[in-house]
């Protein structure tokens, strides 16, 4: 268990390619996995690491986060001595209230940094999804003595058409050490990517902020990291299991796809290391007469009387006798009337797809249905 | 600070009629419809009813009991100003005893009353399954100005033998009571729900005490007293779903319940939510050749076999080939490949090997002792079934009793 770091995770970057499931959230709280939203996974590897000490920096469109967080108490964050904090805007004489970049949301936060009693800092993202522990990555760091560690796996996926975030790493020859970094690239040299953790020591973390703020920088990987590759000591942590990277609808719809068809993708459901969300108190799901399901996930609360294939069903969903859903993701509270059919859908919550409707997508082109909406 | 009403629930005893169940916790904390306890239920109606403050008596095993019921959080008990207690039995500097009857364990515990200085008092049974809004009868309560009030259940008369059985006026007004009549004059059958006004019981139990022939009983004594004394109690009609689980039959009855459409019971109610400790499991998982139907199934469940008038609850496995009918699976047990369940109830994390048959019909000559559990096999908490083994039908498996069932084993 942890006793010497605290967590901070940045959320709010937009992302134009989550289309109409980011139109009012974040890519931290779109739903994914059943019952999860996206920050469940690295909230709860901090929870399950020991790290009693976590903010969370929000943006624009926070009011789903905050919701979903609370007050931390299904983490076991609400703790009287620090617990978890959320890190919302707010205007002052420094801070114009909204953010440029993670380097103003970091400066404007330094104050929680500096009153964290912890010596690391756990830098982290919002939209990578893994189940692990920060034990093996923290020994890492103090043993090397690095300035920054980068925990990275190797994923040899490339879509310059929805590059998201993409930090590629290059190592010099002992393997460890990083002689250079990719962001954004072009054509990539490198299949190690960023898992967008980040160990530093909290001192040097607010002298490279603060100096870099002070020179105008924006972001943190391209005008601290990139600019000081040579000069900081930064080392990479590999990780072997399951990473989810929530770039674009499509690789959503993907790693959904991969908890029914990838064995590997199971490593999230991990009973060692139980992923926590808000508790919605549904009865189990359903099963009724003519149900026929095959090869899903599904959460409690569902209502299933017709056909489910290759698909993921949400809490509380309702599949009428006669409908058919194949290849699809379902969100909360959905309701697919009878005689229906979805084929490569995706349903934001609340949406009614109304009786005898039929609604196609395609491989590597999903439809998206916005929250609450009647089809 | 005074509250108008404090709910004392009789959370009691070992429920040995749910036999091996009950081995190693209260029948409150016997599990229910997939993801509940027994004690959800009175707890969740409580809060719906905004009744915030809770008494839970038990001198059985308080420990698992205290464990689950935590700081109340999860019925939304965890109250600044009341809140859920476990009460079991303690010494003072004079004296201190075993809870002798449910009018005793209220007594013992009348100082946790008093620093509410309530109104009334609600006392519950921990072993039904019902939803009630408890304000209601508190109003019928107050509109008839009783001095206690009964929720009674219209039951079949052919059964009201079995029950504590109210006979009324026309007006509602209880003229007699007759616990378990050969004979029943009604159909009223008490649903061991009262209100009584505080005052008034504490002055019937002071008496009951100092009784050393009463049984300290509230159907054997304080209502009997109460009657005789000429105290004004009403009858409050409920109308809906409940259902005493203290045995195995029942019990696996108002699991069965939940099935169908529309259910017996239906907990599916946003307007009454059952609240409970929820675990924290995946979503469950539906292989390829996995069949479902007409059944419940909880996180954390993983289905490869086939399953059919069933209820699941949260972590149970099923393996491929295995096929469970009208069966209830209590949370994190599995069953293996090939193995057949019919009719039974698998207690928490028992774990059942491949090929193993549960339910069967008796060989000839085989004599079982079904004497708890009817034609239902029972197998209890945390016994492995080694594969290929056979149960048959209203058995009771323990990890004591299990060797007589293995490799054909007979009753020598």
């Amino acid at each position: 268990m942890i006793q010497d770091a605290f967590g901070l995770i940045f959320t709010g970057e937009a992302n134009p390619y989550m289309r109409d499931l980011t139109l009012s959230r974040a890519v931290a709280a779109v739903p994914f996995g059943g019952r999860y939203r996206v920050i469940d996974f690295v909230l709860s590897d901090f929870v399950n690491s020991g790290i009693r000490n976590v903010g969370i920096i929000t943006q624009k469109n926070y009011h789903s986060l905050m919701d979903h967080l609370g007050t931390g108490k299904e983490w076991d964050l609400n703790r009287k001595r620090e617990g978890l904090f959320l890190l919302p805007p707010f205007s002052t004489k420094d801070n114009t209230g909204v953010y440029r970049g993670d380097i103003d949301a970091y400066h404007s936060i330094m104050q929680y940094v500096r009153h964290s009693n912890q010596k690391y800092l756990i830098l982290s993202g919002s939209h990578t999804i893994f189940n692990t522990t920060f034990e093996k990555i923290l020994a890492q760091h103090k043993e090397t003595g690095a300035d920054i560690t980068i925990m990275y796996n190797e994923d040899a996926s490339f879509d310059p058409e929805e590059q998201n975030r993409d930090l590629r790493l290059l190592f010099d020859e002992d393997g460890m050490r990083v002689k250079e970094l990719e962001w954004y690239p072009r054509y990539p040299r490198s299949n190690f990517r960023s898992c967008e953790i980040m160990i530093i020591d909290k001192a040097l973390f607010e002298d490279l902020v603060e100096e870099s703020y002070s020179r105008g920088g924006i972001d943190f990987v391209r005008d601290i990291l990139l600019t000081h590759v040579h000069e900081l000591n930064i080392m990479g942590w590999r990780y072997d299991g399951y990473v989810a990277r929530i770039d674009s609808v499509n690789t959503f719809f993907r790693h959904s796809m991969e908890l029914l068809n990838a064995p590997e993708a199971h490593d999230l459901y991990n009973r060692e290391h139980p992923i926590y969300t808000k508790v919605k108190d549904e009865i189990s799901a359903k099963y009724g007469e003519h149900a026929d399901v095959h090869n899903v996930v599904m959460a409690d609360g569902c209502k299933v009387d017709g056909t489910v294939e290759n698909s993921v069903l949400f809490r509380g969903v309702t599949v009428e006798r006669g409908a058919v859903v194949k290849n699809s993701i379902i969100m909360q509270g959905s309701k697919i009337r009878a005689g229906a059919k979805l084929d490569h859908v995706i349903l934001d919550k609340g949406v009614t797809v109304t009786e005898g409707r039929m609604l196609n997508g395609f491989e590597g082109l999903p439809l998206v249905f916005r929250k609450n909406l009647t089809v | 600070m005074k509250k108008r009403i404090v709910c004392m629930l009789l959370a009691g005893g070992q429920g040995s009629r749910l036999g091996v169940l009950t081995s190693s916790m209260a029948k409150p904390a016997v599990p229910f419809g997939g993801k509940f306890r027994i004690i959800d239920f009175p707890l969740s109606n409580c809060v719906n009813s905004e009744i915030d403050t809770v008494g839970v008596l038990t001198q059985y095993r308080p420990l698992a009991l205290n464990a689950y019921l935590g700081t109340g959080q999860h019925w939304d008990l965890d109250r600044n100003n009341g809140g859920v207690f476990v009460l079991p039995p303690y010494m003072t500097e004079h004296d201190g005893r075993w809870y002798s009857g449910t009018a005793n364990a209220i007594w013992q515990n009348r100082s946790f009353v008093d620093q509410y200085d309530p109104d009334y008092v609600l006392i519950l049974s921990g072993d039904h399954i019902y939803k009630m809004n408890y304000t209601k009868m508190l109003r019928f309560h107050i509109d008839h100005k009783a001095a206690a009030t009964i929720a009674v259940l219209k039951v079949p008369m052919e059964e009201a033998h079995r029950f504590g059985i109210m006979n009324t006026d026309e007006t509602g007004k209880i003229v007699s009571f007759e616990e378990k009549p050969k004979q029943p004059k009604s159909n009223n059958a008490s649903m061991g729900i009262y209100i009584f006004d505080w005052k008034k019981l504490r002055d019937y139990m002071e008496r009951d005490d100092a009784d050393e022939k009463s049984e300290n009983d509230f159907g054997k004594n304080i209502i009997p007293n109460m009657l005789n004394a000429g105290e004004k109690m009403v009858a409050y009609p409920f109308e809906g779903y409940w259902k005493d689980v203290g045995t195995i039959q029942s019990l696996w009855e108002a699991n069965m319940d939940m099935l169908g459409d529309p259910p017996l019971l239906d907990l599916d109610d946003p307007s009454w939510r059952i609240y409970t400790r929820n675990p924290v499991m995946a979503p469950h998982y539906v292989s390829k050749e996995a069949r479902i139907k007409n059944s419940l199934v909880t996180e954390g469940c993983v289905v490869r076999g086939e399953v059919e008038h069933t209820v699941l609850f949260c972590g149970a496995k099923l393996e491929e080939g295995g096929k469970v009918f009208d069966s209830v699976v209590f949370p994190g047990s599995k069953i293996g490949r090939n193995s057949i369940v019919h009719k039974a109830i698998i207690g928490e994390n028992a774990t059942i090997g491949d090929n193993v048959l549960i339910g069967e019909p008796p060989k000839e000559g085989e004599v079982i002792d079904n004497r708890l559990t009817g034609d239902i096999a029972l197998i209890g908490n945390d016994v492995t079934i080694p594969d290929g083994t056979v149960i048959p039908r209203g058995a009771v498996v323990t990890q004591e009793t299990l060797s007589q069932f293995v490799n054909g084993g007979t009753n020598a």
